[in-house]
């Protein structure tokens, strides 16, 4: 049928893109916005000013992937590649309690079932099922990202990777700044290109820098404007008066909206305020 | 890793070689280079550019660990490793005080108590075990000459009046803290390095820098402004693999400065919006970390110390384990004390303002 080696036809991708399942990002307005949660296949980019929720939404991330499927999830597992040492494994333990615990509260009847599918939702299978790489340098990092290719083979499970974060150490020691940028691109290039082959969400979670434009000093995400080419999807945490918002600022198929969440004991939820109204820009 | 030399790596022999030619003996000098120029300078075809590039990934690419095992080596390493403040209030809310391993700052207007918080610190540090210290040395690097023994001594009386009865002990505590006063960033850096290795040696169990902008703002006096950020980012990335290598807690603190533009902290798709309500703010004026936005991104644990409405208050205003609270405290005799357990809630901007009132705050 396919004439073109390796093509596939818009109607085919289009019921595969229906019958992925996305990941969720424990927040229902915010899964809104992103069309039902984290997308497989694509390459995500969420930055925002420092304590907004990154790291929060990262981790969130790597246990939400692991929901099994009779509860509705993926039933994944997770790479968490940490260049920033931000990763609290305590807090980890926490967001999993929480996970289990909504997942219990959503399913009540679950307890009924076979007591294998209670010996998953435990908080310790979870974090057994998440990957873990500590980066110290930018060498190390691109190494993990070719690295990641061989891994992704021998654990054919995993349904995301993130990235947290992916600027720290090229913004550190990188001295020439062309070089940088092509290095960086084709770390992108490698990074989508296991997101199509393995099926996988790629999540790039990336720091903010103030820029000069326009006269005045704005915020924007690090690492320059070529840079920005590299993810499919770009989301932006931001504060609203006393809400953290996330605006999605670049997505090939929705429209640009921001949506409230907030970052609880249990990990990122819905926000719980009296205006619940979604604020539109564009 | 990153330093690792190929000829380490047990690559196929012909690549090994290949590589040894070309004078590429890192996984740095392989790695920071595109495919297409690493093709150019190797001389070779795409097949085998690619496949070194793979052999020396996967041999300079760092271990793999699940969080399960991160996790139980965090317990058998003893209970997440904290160094208890002795403030109840904030231990709680850090889930037992200043973590291990970690990059804590705290952040704050001159003279709010940043200083006394870490005399208080250095003095728990060197505590033995079964006072809630963690009974070692701790490295004190001093940049504002502020350091001063007699009210640490001071703070331990008064703060352990059962302790410090005993004979001597002033003299054993405070031998323990080691109090270094670097006059540059150079002498700050060559110091850093020297220490690295030693400070498990010699059972160092907390270091602080005291303060790190006072260190910056020396350099940019003569650096040009080009060069600015980096002695900066060098020493960011060190002190975190301190911390990290030697599983010590690491507190820095930082000052402030007042910030000259008020609308420039916005991403570019909010500015539309913000036009109008942003008149009522605009003559306020507020303070910002004196390290900028690229520090705080980096640092693990952030307290803001700030005084309004009379009060001083300690705010975590970065946490990767709690929500942002604040507590009410006074600096006492005894050092620092909370005046409630009980955290005030924080919300939006708020959580990363540093306010100021215009009162003399050193009074007591």
């Amino acid at each position: 049928m396919s004439f073109v080696y390796g093509a596939q036809n818009a109607w085919d991708m289009l019921s595969d893109e229906q019958s992925q399942k996305h990941i969720t990002t424990g927040s229902g307005d915010l899964n809104h916005i992103l069309g039902g949660g984290i997308h497989c296949k694509e390459v995500t980019e969420i930055g925002g000013v420092p304590g907004v929720g990154k790291t929060q939404l990262g981790i969130q991330l790597a246990i939400n992937v692991q929901i099994p499927v009779e509860y509705g999830g993926l039933g994944g597992k997770a790479v968490y590649i940490d260049t920033e040492g931000s990763f609290m494994v305590e807090r980890v333990y926490q967001i999993a309690e929480g996970c289990i615990s909504d997942i219990l509260e959503h399913f009540p009847h679950s307890h009924d079932k076979s007591s294998s599918g209670q010996k998953q939702l435990q908080p310790e299978h979870f974090l057994a099922d998440i990957y873990y790489f500590r980066i110290c340098s930018y060498t190390e990092q691109i190494a993990a990202i070719n690295y990641l290719e061989k891994f992704l083979g021998e654990h054919k499970d995993v349904r995301i990777v993130i990235i947290d974060s992916v600027t720290f150490h090229f913004r550190q020691d990188f001295d020439d700044l062309a070089l940088r940028t092509r290095v960086l691109s084709g770390l992108s290039l490698k990074l989508m290109k296991i997101a199509k082959a393995y099926n996988l969400a790629v999540v790039l979670l990336n720091q903010v820098t103030t820029k000069f434009t326009e006269g005045s000093f704005q915020l924007a995400l690090a690492l320059g404007d070529s840079w920005s080419h590299s993810c499919t999807n770009r989301l932006i945490l931001y504060w609203n008066g006393n809400d953290r918002y996330a605006h999605l600022d670049k997505s090939p198929s929705l429209p640009v909206a921001s949506a409230p969440y907030a970052v609880t004991g249990k990990g990122v939820r819905d926000a719980v305020s009296p205006n619940h109204k979604r604020v539109r820009v564009a | 890793m990153a330093n690792m030399p190929i000829s380490e790596m047990r690559l196929p022999p012909h690549l090994a070689h290949l590589l040894a030619a070309r004078r590429l003996d890192t996984a740095k000098d392989v790695l920071s280079l595109p495919e297409v120029e690493l093709m150019a300078v190797l001389d070779a075809g795409l097949p085998t550019t690619r496949a070194a590039v793979a052999h020396v990934s996967e041999a300079a690419c760092p271990p793999c660990q699940t969080a399960l095992a991160l996790l139980e080596e965090c317990v058998r390493l003893g209970g997440g490793g904290r160094l208890a403040t002795t403030l109840r209030g904030l231990d709680e809310a850090l889930g037992g005080g200043i973590p291990m391993g970690k990059l804590t700052e705290v952040v704050g207007p001159s003279g709010i108590g940043k200083t006394q918080f870490c005399l208080k610190l250095a003095l728990l540090a060197a505590l033995p075990e079964y006072y809630g210290g963690l009974d070692g040395r701790v490295v004190y690097i001093d940049t504002e000459s502020k350091f001063s023994s007699r009210r640490m001594i001071e703070i331990g009386q008064k703060s352990f009046p059962q302790i410090f009865r005993q004979e001597g002990l002033a003299q054993k505590m405070a031998g323990r803290i080691l109090v270094m006063r670097p006059t540059s960033l150079a002498d700050f850096t060559k110091s850093l390095e020297q220490m690295k290795v030693t400070l498990l040696q010699h059972d160092v169990k907390l270091l602080i820098v005291d303060s790190m902008a006072a260190l910056m703002s020396l350099e940019n006096e003569k650096a040009t402004a080009g060069f600015r950020q980096h002695p900066l980012r060098w020493a960011l990335s060190f002190i975190k693999s301190i911390a990290e290598f030697s599983r010590i807690p690491v507190v820095v603190t930082n000052q402030v400065r007042s910030q000259s533009n008020d609308d420039g902290y916005h991403f570019s798709f909010e500015v539309d919006r913000k036009d109008g309500n942003n008149c009522a703010e605009r003559f306020d004026s507020h303070l910002i970390a004196a390290l900028g936005i690229q520090w705080a991104h980096a640092v693990t644990v952030r307290l803001v110390f700030e005084s309004h409405s009379g009060h001083r208050f300690m705010k975590v205003a970065k946490s990767p384990m709690s929500p942002a609270v604040a507590f009410p405290f006074v600096v006492e005799s005894s050092g620092i004390t909370l005046l409630s357990d009980e955290g005030i809630d924080v919300t939006g901007p708020e959580i990363t303002s540093i306010r100021c009132q215009g009162q003399n705050v050193l009074a007591r």
